[in-house]
């Protein structure tokens, strides 16, 4: 379990994803959240109110998928890197997530992609690679893999 | 002999919000640091902050640094900073001694905030003082404040948040941890620091410790082994491990030195890491006009510390008889942002342990 | 052992600053502490224990524990770690407690 490992095993990550899986053909936040810690930069970011914390901001954050649009800032805020955009684009997926590490990769790169635990798991493409003050120098990384990798893909490899 | 009214020891976190406190409400301010650099331990905390909004959450400790000593130049008048200066003695009628390179000198102070933070603790095992051998905090200090690499490769013993988050700026800074060890059962530190370490690829072994380290100038190596229920070794669960460093990140105890030497009462809380003053609500110590706040108080996390500083900043206004307008509305509301940092799982240690000292102190 | 490019720092160019440690003349940058200085040029150990003579190096690096002591401009039990390194000091070993008078 994830008080032992620190990665988060499927039967915990996929109770993120909306049950119905057509909400994911636009970009939805996946957030992975998985104890309560005093944080709310997510809530408070959202530009939609799709995510609730509450007065104690200890509460997990709870996503409405209705409002969500994928628009990223969540994911660029959240001091834990624990938020991920996701959608299907028909036989492939992709996936958006906060980066911090050099060098960074170029649009257009093929890449090592991982699992939670840092295992290589297929290859990706890198779509786009955007940076905002805002985000203060987190990168975030938009790949594209194959449609099965949707839910367990969870970065790329960094290299040392 | 110099004369201060208000006198903070330590430019950390809770020092500096104690100091804006003091400054807004007119008070001069004299602020001791014995670091070149102000900013306590913020000045390498490259990640970005929990909390909410009030504690700049989602900012990096740097740049919440940088905002806390902004918040102070306007009153640069009324402010002197002694950096590179170390307290070395305090005495019952609040006179301060210090050390500046070769000079020294004495402050009188009117009252005066502790805000000395804490040093890392060690464990015992075999060759545990070999170079290369360092508290996690001292590596970050190393690569974060001075741009050095402390090694190549790196054993983490400890998964709290710093063995957690000194692993991640480990990495990013292009060296390999290989392995985290944590003797309990269960990961300590927050699960997205967790998360993000294991996506990282790096392992994280509980219920194993550290027997013995390998090397003899610096460390070439280090032998684990797996604990019981007891939190005993077992023998023949020994492996080997290359690494040239070995971080260990055991917990944070309050420096509370100055505190024993005014004659403050201190009383050994496990909770809060280890020998606390005995305080009040208003972060006051036995010793009137004496006050302590930050990691000094008791161990916790920056957002926590820059809340308790602007009570024990509001104490000091009383003790010096300035008159606040709506204090006792600041002063609960304060209280009341650190029972919500405190809500959660993670708090609860901390809020035992304040119950231990409240009884302690009644 | 310097690090070049990093995520999220900037490391600005830096003044270099010639020092010497038991004799040999060694650099370091503007900024530098003596420790840092010390292992930006792979020196890890610092001193030895005073009693049974093992090898010493850092362990907190704030200034807390008094693991790196040194000889410092011939001041000894001078807290390595939190020293300003200073054009052409001079840094040696420390041996035993150390002579202050």
């Amino acid at each position: 379990m994830i008080e032992k490992t620190g990665s988060a095993s499927f039967e915990t990550y996929i109770m993120e994803f909306p049950k119905d899986k057509t909400i994911l053909n636009s970009p939805k936040a996946i957030i992975e959240c998985y104890k309560e810690i005093p944080c709310n930069p997510c809530e408070t970011s959202c530009p939609f109110s799709a995510i609730t914390i509450g007065p104690n901001i200890n509460q997990r954050p709870l996503i409405d998928f209705d409002k969500c649009t994928g628009c990223t800032i969540c994911a660029s805020v959240c001091p834990g890197l624990a938020i991920s955009i996701r959608a299907f684009k028909g036989e492939r997926a992709t996936l958006t997530f906060p980066y911090e590490f050099l060098p960074k990769p170029k649009k257009g790169a093929h890449v090592n992609v991982v699992d939670r635990e840092g295992s290589v798991i297929t290859q990706g493409k890198v779509l786009k690679v955007s940076e905002t003050k805002r985000s203060n120098k987190t990168a975030m990384i938009t790949l594209e893999v194959n449609k099965t990798y949707l839910y367990d893909a969870a970065g790329i490899e960094v290299v040392l | 002999m110099i004369y201060a009214d208000a006198v903070i020891i330590g430019a950390g976190p809770s020092g500096l919000t104690a100091a804006k406190e003091l400054l807004t409400a007119g008070v001069n301010v004299t602020l001791i640091d014995r670091n070149m650099s102000l900013g306590g331990q913020l000045i390498k905390q490259t990640h970005k902050f929990f909390g909410s909004e009030s504690e700049h959450a989602s900012k990096r400790g740097i740049d919440i640094k940088q905002i806390l000593l902004n918040d102070l130049v306007p009153y640069k008048e009324s402010l002197i900073i002694l950096s590179k200066t170390t307290v070395v003695g305090l005495y019952k009628d609040k006179v301060i001694a210090c050390l500046r390179g070769d000079t020294y000198f004495k402050v009188k102070a009117k009252t005066i905030i502790i805000a000395t933070g804490a040093s890392e603790k060690s464990i015992p095992f075999e060759n545990n003082d070999l170079p290369g051998v360092y508290a996690a905090g001292a590596v970050q200090t190393l690569m974060n404040e001075y741009g050095v690499k402390p090694g190549n490769e790196v054993l983490m013993v400890g998964s709290g948040n710093i063995g957690l988050i000194v692993t991640y700026q480990l990495m990013q800074a292009g060296i390999k941890v290989k392995a985290i060890l944590e003797a309990a059962p269960k990961i300590s530190g927050y699960l997205v620091h967790a998360s993000k370490v294991r996506r990282l690829g790096v392992p994280i072994h509980t219920k194993t410790s550290i027997k013995r380290a390998l090397g003899k100038d610096p460390v070439e190596g280090a032998i684990l082994w797996d604990l019981d229920e007891d939190w005993q070794g077992i023998q023949g669960s020994e492996r080997e491990i290359k690494v040239d460093t070995i971080c260990i990140s055991v917990g944070l105890a309050p420096l509370v030195e100055l505190l024993e030497q005014i004659g403050a009462k201190v009383e050994y809380i496990r909770e809060l890491g280890g020998n606390v003053p005995i305080i009040n609500d208003a972060y006051e110590t036995t010793i009137e006009g004496v006050f302590a706040c930050g990691d000094a108080a008791g161990i916790e996390e920056a957002s926590s510390a820059m809340v308790e500083g602007r009570i024990a900043g509001l104490g000091a206004l009383r003790t010096l008889g300035i008159a606040q307008t709506e204090e006792n509305t600041k002063v609960t509301d304060l209280h009341k942002k650190l029972g919500a940092l405190r809500d959660g799982p993670h708090g609860a240690k901390v809020k035992a342990g304040y119950m231990k000292r409240r009884v302690m102190h009644d | 052992m310097r690090i070049k490019t990093h995520p999220i720092l900037e490391f600005e160019t830096r003044k270099s600053i010639p020092f010497t440690f038991n004799g040999n003349t060694l650099y370091g940058l503007e900024g530098d502490t003596v420790a840092s200085a010390l292992h930006a040029n792979g020196i890890k150990k610092l001193s030895e224990s005073i009693h049974l003579k093992r090898s010493r190096g850092f362990f907190c690096a704030i200034g807390n524990c008094a693991s790196c002591n040194m000889v410092v401009n011939g001041k000894p039990n001078t807290r390595t770690c939190i020293t300003p390194l200073e054009e052409n000091m001079i840094v040696e070993s420390q041996s035993g407690k150390g002579v202050i008078l």
